[in-house]
């Protein structure tokens, strides 16, 4: 086609594009008004800087530690479940041994059940082992995934044979080959899953509102909340506590773009 | 260099795939972290909800077997049939939104356009920022007395309702927040399967005279099924457990909240504000069934529209 017929193509998708982003654009210019702005009409449109709407979060949560508690539990679910679910990946798209197919299958029925139906459960052992408002009842029922387990078993079976063969002649055991030989060739799948996995374990709300209940303990998600709550009409403020517990993931996702769009489009493929 | 590829050679020369028997106990070790989290923590507490549906719990803990009764107030109560049809209708709009993802697709697929990376990173923001920092800002927007949104139809004379406090608007509203935040990522899948439809289809019904729009519904379209089935039975399974939304976006004191109530709202109440863990498994149960039934649907429809290859 020639350049000259693509204009129209671009102003549809710099319409839908405006759509989008327009919303971020008034958080961030509500972010940023007086009280006194935010409640006139017609709206402001040049805000006064109110840079302090940022700091009063601070004020209003213990927005600092609810910072840390998101990125621990990001970062220790992440780190699990890469290790776990290649292990279990590997060793399902590459070993022989009795009883394959079934566990397997087992796995899988894991991805059909809608979340709900752990969530009794799995706030009942956490409340036994004493682990309500702990960073262990956010971090360990996610460690481990059906989802990241089929992902990386997908991409294994993806991967040549004779490399691994080679180094099997050679004596070494599957932990081995594994470790050395076919991690750094799944990289790619590897970082899709934990993109995906920061991405998700980040943004999740319900199980972190539920196990985690006491401020100092909650996680970001889980605290805007109850900002929500004490400051029901000062949006200015709300706004600012979205958008810097927003912001993280959204420099993530803007670096490692490819991995995650990768990651979408190999899981819509299969 | 040399001896990797003797290597290989005297690799080739096994049987393929033959593994010796030692490996086994390898797998089990591999495989055994997951499996042992997965059967604590995800297997064996499905078959508990399922018989916790079956019981009621005290006061001070502990439950006791009822039988079928939670089924029975189940079917009886109104809230669930209610929040069952909420469910539907959100489900259902928010599905309106694949053709949107489609048409995006197809516009990103365009030969020779530029800039398509910078238009999916736009298109994918909402899909990355925190569902409860999106339903904050909706909620914003949709301010019945200062909000953007009311404030734009003033504009052309319209005097908006209170979108989210109005009941009879309130889904819709929640909708459009779902398909805004879906449209990106459906779009991402279309764009990987449009990328795989080859290319001499089109020049061929060029030459045959065919125009975009006929190109688009003979050959777009039934080669790109395979990916939109996929898409609407993720879309409809991920609507149908709706919460985020509507937790974020309406208070526990809002008067719309009682009548629009979705169902895994519904199931939050009844398990971790009311304490009914029986009856708020009752309702996983119900869920689950809605779910692999809409599922089991979708699957015998498939074969009626899909086309693979």
């Amino acid at each position: 086609m020639s350049r000259s017929r693509l204009w129209p193509v671009h102003l549809v998708l710099a319409i839908g594009a405006a759509a989008m982003v327009a919303p971020f654009f008034w958080e961030f210019l509500t972010s940023v008004q007086s009280f006194g702005e935010s409640t006139r009409i017609p709206p402001t449109f040049v805000p006064s800087w109110e840079w302090s709407n940022y700091t009063r979060v601070f004020d209003s949560l213990p927005f600092g530690r609810q910072f840390l508690n998101t990125v621990l539990m990001t970062a220790g679910r992440t780190i699990a479940q890469l290790i776990f679910c290649a292990l279990a990946g590997y060793a399902f798209a590459r070993l022989k041994f009795p009883g394959r197919g079934f566990l397997f299958v087992l796995f899988l029925s894991v991805l059909m059940v809608p979340s709900q139906l752990f969530l009794i459960p799995q706030y009942q052992i956490v409340s036994e082992l004493g682990w309500l408002n702990t960073l262990a009842a956010l971090i360990v029922p996610g460690m481990f995934s059906a989802f990241g387990t089929f992902l990386l078993r997908q991409f294994f079976l993806g991967l040549p044979n004779d490399i691994e063969e080679a180094a099997r002649i050679d004596g070494a055991n599957p932990l081995r080959i594994f470790w050395h030989v076919m991690l750094p060739l799944a990289r790619p799948g590897l970082l899709a899953l934990g993109i995906l996995t920061v991405l998700w374990s980040w943004n999740d709300l319900m199980w972190p509102l539920v196990v985690n209940t006491s401020p100092e303990s909650m996680t970001l998600s889980a605290g805007l909340a109850t900002l929500q709550g004490e400051h029901l009409t000062e949006y200015p403020v709300l706004m600012a506590g979205s958008l810097m517990a927003t912001l993280p993931v959204i420099v993530i996702f803007v670096v490692a773009q490819k991995h995650l769009i990768q990651g979408i489009a190999f899981t819509g493929s299969k | 260099m040399t001896t990797t590829e003797t290597r290989v050679a005297r690799a080739a020369t096994r049987a393929p795939g033959r593994r010796p028997r030692g490996d086994w106990p390898w797998a089990y070790l591999m495989i055994a972290p997951t499996g042992l989290g997965l059967a604590v923590f995800y297997l064996w507490p499905v078959v508990q909800t399922v018989y916790f549906s079956f019981t009621e719990w005290g006061a001070f803990g502990g439950h006791t077997w009822v039988g079928l009764a939670n089924y029975q107030t189940l079917i009886h109560d109104p809230a669930v049939g209610h929040a069952l049809r909420n469910t539907f209708v959100y489900s259902g709009l928010v599905l309106l939104g694949v053709p949107l993802s489609i048409v995006l697709a197809v516009l990103l697929n365009t030969p020779k356009l530029r800039g398509v990376s910078v238009y999916r990173t736009l298109y994918f923001l909402p899909v990355v920022t925190m569902p409860a920092a999106v339903a904050m800002l909706w909620r914003w927007i949709y301010n019945g007395d200062y909000g953007l949104l009311n404030y734009g139809l003033s504009l052309f004379g319209v005097d908006g309702p209170y979108w989210v406090s109005d009941g009879r608007v309130v889904l819709y509203a929640m909708a459009v927040v779902g398909v805004w935040t879906l449209i990106g990522y459906n779009a991402v899948i279309f764009l990987a399967g449009l990328q795989c439809i080859p290319q001499h289809y089109y020049e061929a019904a060029a030459i045959d005279g065919a125009g975009r729009v006929r190109q688009f519904f003979s050959i777009t379209l039934p080669l790109l099924s395979p990916s939109i089935f996929f898409v609407t039975v993720l879309t409809v399974i991920g609507s149908l457990q709706m919460f985020d939304l509507i937790y974020m976006m309406m208070d526990r004191n809002n008067p719309a909240l009682t009548d629009n109530r979705t169902i895994v709202y519904l199931f939050y109440e009844a398990a971790f504000v009311n304490n009914q863990r029986g009856y708020a498994a009752c309702i996983a149960v119900v869920l689950l069934a809605v779910i692999l039934s809409l599922t089991v649907v979708q699957f015998r429809l498939q074969k009626k529209w899909v086309h693979y290859e």
